[in-house]
């Protein structure tokens, strides 16, 4: 019985593809087979999900059956959704596949509290370097992991509440702009992704991580220091006062008050333990050394 | 389970949790995924409390487990404050829905997810109660004045109301169904029967909490979130039974849906009962998600929208209600 | 709130709902009733103390922050809008009667 009789067959989802990233698996399904391929190029290094279980799932599907085919626009979808989120043309299915997994950790996240920073790593200390979009986080990131840190995160910083350990999430990194020839300039061909002209962010490519950033992507670290870095003044570092960065960090998590006192101690406990700098640059060059000067002065 | 997945899934889970021993990765992905898309993956999490699942799903669950608890926190802190509100004017709070269940510590609050306070005031009190929230930092959600008018006109409550602070809404009802309804429950008889569940806060007696499940699925709705308001009919039923529903249902005018809201609970989530050729065709909307979270049966769906709007407003406010919706660029129902 | 009625009484949330870190001039807390965290500056800590479990009503709140501080010219209007504040944050309940 069930109500079998009425069944009518969903229309099932055509190219899937699964990836672990850090501690959280996707299962990422699209109607079109292009933005899984991209998927399955930069992510090509990377494991399956935990037993196979995703922690969550994301859909790239056409707003109509037939926007499939005529001027092909990409819906994201997934476990939480945005209903205001605008969709992209299929030439950014990455960019959209990206963004789908950065909404599934941004709504629904909730083993971690999740800081919108970039995270390095030397000698099992990391640096967590977080501020407003357009700080240069990214290429800042990019740039370290060419000189010899590891790159744990570009985009979303993962405190563990029970331990305090920062765990690593080494997404393809999203260079935009000026990043991306900055970055081009240093690395072979094959450790970038599709130029993405004409997004609602400007031109966008992304960075597949190192060998060791997925080698060593189940290490946590031990934060060492929290940097604000700052695009576009003469060179300066201060240090922040506790108060303003435990205002600055909730401003950057997308889940602490979801997390309630876990995440009142968690981040508590770091502003009251961590050293805390902002740090105003001119240039990606000055920005390493000042990274480099405070990481020697721990 | 050798057959497609759709929301049989999870109700079969509900019912008989060790069903989901049988689950393979493939099961527990979509599994996870409808009750998400039904938001009821806490009540999912609360449900399988120690039975032995996959480490992955273990902390899944465990993760939505602690989000619902958090959540059940911020509701009972707006029911707090909607209640020190009220005593200002001498109004007492009335908790209708997801706040009364956690509140109350019923089963049905077990885990739920909890979005709008939703509270209940005797009609001649609407103004005072307004005038008071609105001093306490509640803001009108629509300035647009044609929802505005269409809610003081045609609605069983406030236009909705979100605190400029805690960025929470609230609904302030004087009854459970609009007054376009073709049915008109006994707002006296509800406010009257209500029952204290903490100090200073009401909720519906568990008779009146049924029918308002019932009414609010059936006569109000386009059944969306319909899985999780039979999982609340299911909860009630087991707990506070059913002596006298029949009765009070009667009362209410909803007789009919109320007897249909126990069947379909029944059918989803209780012992196998007889369901009829209409039971069925709700059942079939009711769990027409597939193993991605993703709404189907988009015909079903369109079908019971355009009802809902029936069962709600005469014919020619509905068309009236369309035409400003969509020559205000707004849409249809979303194809989720 | 209406806060000119001497009937009004006060009432500081109780102290096993909050967690409290001082980090430098401010102090964070978090409201487990509420889940709701604050960042709070003196003087509103001193007020939150001064209040206590019982209750107080505005008259008798100014006296004893008096004592308390030896306040020399204690503004009545300045004490009742960090009150009204607090009250708004939900760390302190006003409600008729005592």
């Amino acid at each position: 019985m069930r109500a079998g009789v009425l069944r009518t067959g969903a229309l099932s989802v055509r190219h899937v593809f699964s990836v672990r990233v850090g501690p959280v698996g996707f299962r990422i399904g699209s109607d079109w087979r292009a933005p899984i391929a991209a998927l399955e190029r930069v992510y090509a290094a990377y494991p399956a999900p935990h037993g196979g279980i995703a922690d969550f799932s994301v859909r790239l599907f056409a707003a109509r059956p037939w926007r499939r085919f005529v001027r092909p626009a990409v819906m994201i979808g997934g476990d939480y959704v945005l209903p205001e989120a605008a969709p992209l043309p299929l030439a950014q299915g990455l960019l959209a596949a990206e963004m789908g997994m950065n909404l599934q950790m941004a709504l629904g996240q909730r083993h971690y509290l999740l800081l919108h920073a970039a995270v390095v790593e030397r000698e099992g200390q990391a640096m967590i370097l977080t501020g407003a979009s357009g700080a240069g986080k990214s290429t800042l990131a990019a740039l370290l992991s060419l000189r010899g840190w590891r790159l744990m995160a570009d985009e979303f910083a993962l405190i563990d509440p029970r331990t305090g350990l920062v765990h690593a999430f080494p997404r393809a990194v999203s260079l935009k702009n000026a990043g991306v020839a900055t970055i081009a300039a240093e690395v072979p061909e094959r450790r970038l992704g599709p130029l993405l002209a004409h997004t609602p962010k400007g031109t966008i490519r992304h960075l597949i991580p190192d060998t060791t950033a997925v080698a060593k992507m189940d290490c946590p670290a031990r934060p060492a220091a929290i940097l604000f870095p700052s695009f576009g003044y003469a060179r300066a570092t201060r240090a922040v006062l506790p108060s303003e960065v435990f205002v600055r960090l909730t401003q950057a998590s997308t889940n602490y008050v979801a997390l309630g006192e876990r995440g009142f101690d968690t981040l508590t406990r770091m502003v009251t333990t961590l050293p805390a700098f902002a740090i105003d640059y001119p240039d990606t060059n000055t920005a390493i050394d000042q990274v480099e000067a405070a990481w020697a002065a721990l | 389970m050798g057959r497609a997945v759709d929301g049989w899934l999870l109700a079969s889970v509900m019912r008989t949790p060790a069903r989901a021993a049988d689950l393979e990765a493939a099961g527990w992905t979509g599994l996870i995924a409808i009750a998400r898309a039904e938001q009821m993956i806490g009540t999912l999490a609360a449900r399988l409390q120690g039975l032995a699942v996959p480490a992955q799903v273990a902390r899944i669950l465990d993760d939505a487990r602690t989000s619902a608890a958090q959540g059940q926190i911020a509701a009972t802190w707006e029911a707090e404050v909607a209640r020190r509100v009220l005593s200002h004017v001498g109004e007492r709070l009335i908790l209708l829905k997801g706040t009364a269940f956690a509140v109350a510590g019923l089963r049905a609050g077990l885990g739920r997810s909890i979005g709008d306070l939703d509270i209940l005031v005797p009609k001649d009190a609407l103004a005072r109660v307004e005038a008071a929230l609105l001093d306490a930092g509640w803001e009108w959600v629509k300035p647009d004045p044609y929802d505005d008018a269409y809610y003081r006109t045609w609605m069983h409550e406030l236009p909705p109301l979100i605190h400029r602070d805690r960025d929470r809404m609230i609904d302030v009802h004087h009854t459970i169904l609009p007054p376009t309804a073709r049915i008109t429950p006994d707002p006296v008889a509800l406010l009257g029967d209500a029952v204290e569940i903490a100090p200073g806060m009401f909720a519906l007696s568990p008779l009146d909490m049924l029918v308002h499940a019932a009414a609010h699925l059936l006569a109000d709705g386009d059944l969306a979130g319909g899985m999780r308001n039979l999982w609340d009919v299911h909860c009630l039923i087991e707990e506070c039974g059913t002596d006298g529903l029949e009765e009070r249902a009667r009362h209410h005018g909803l007789e009919r849906e109320v007897a249909r809201a126990v069947r379909l609970a029944t059918a989803l989530y209780g012992k196998e009962g007889s369901v009829g050729v209409v039971d069925r065709i709700y059942l079939f909307r009711l769990t027409a998600r597939d193993e991605w979270g993703r709404a189907t049966r988009p015909v079903t769906r369109m079908a019971f929208y355009i009802r809902s709007h029936w069962l709600r407003m005469p014919p020619g406010l509905l068309a009236r209600h369309l035409w400003t919706k969509w020559r205000g660029g707004g849409a249809g129902p979303s194809s989720g | 709130m209406d806060g000119d009625d001497p009937r009004l009484t006060y009432r500081m949330a109780r102290p096993e709902t909050l967690s409290i870190v001082h980090l430098d001039s401010f102090s964070a807390v978090y409201h487990r009733a509420s889940g709701i965290t604050h960042l709070l500056a003196a003087p509103a800590p001193e007020i939150l103390a001064a209040l206590g479990e019982a209750g107080q009503t505005l008259p008798s709140l100014m006296a004893r922050l008096g004592a308390l501080y030896t306040l020399e010219d204690a503004d009545a209007a300045a004490l009742e809008a960090r009150l009204d504040e607090l009250v708004a944050c939900g760390l302190v309940s006003c409600e008729p009667g005592l």
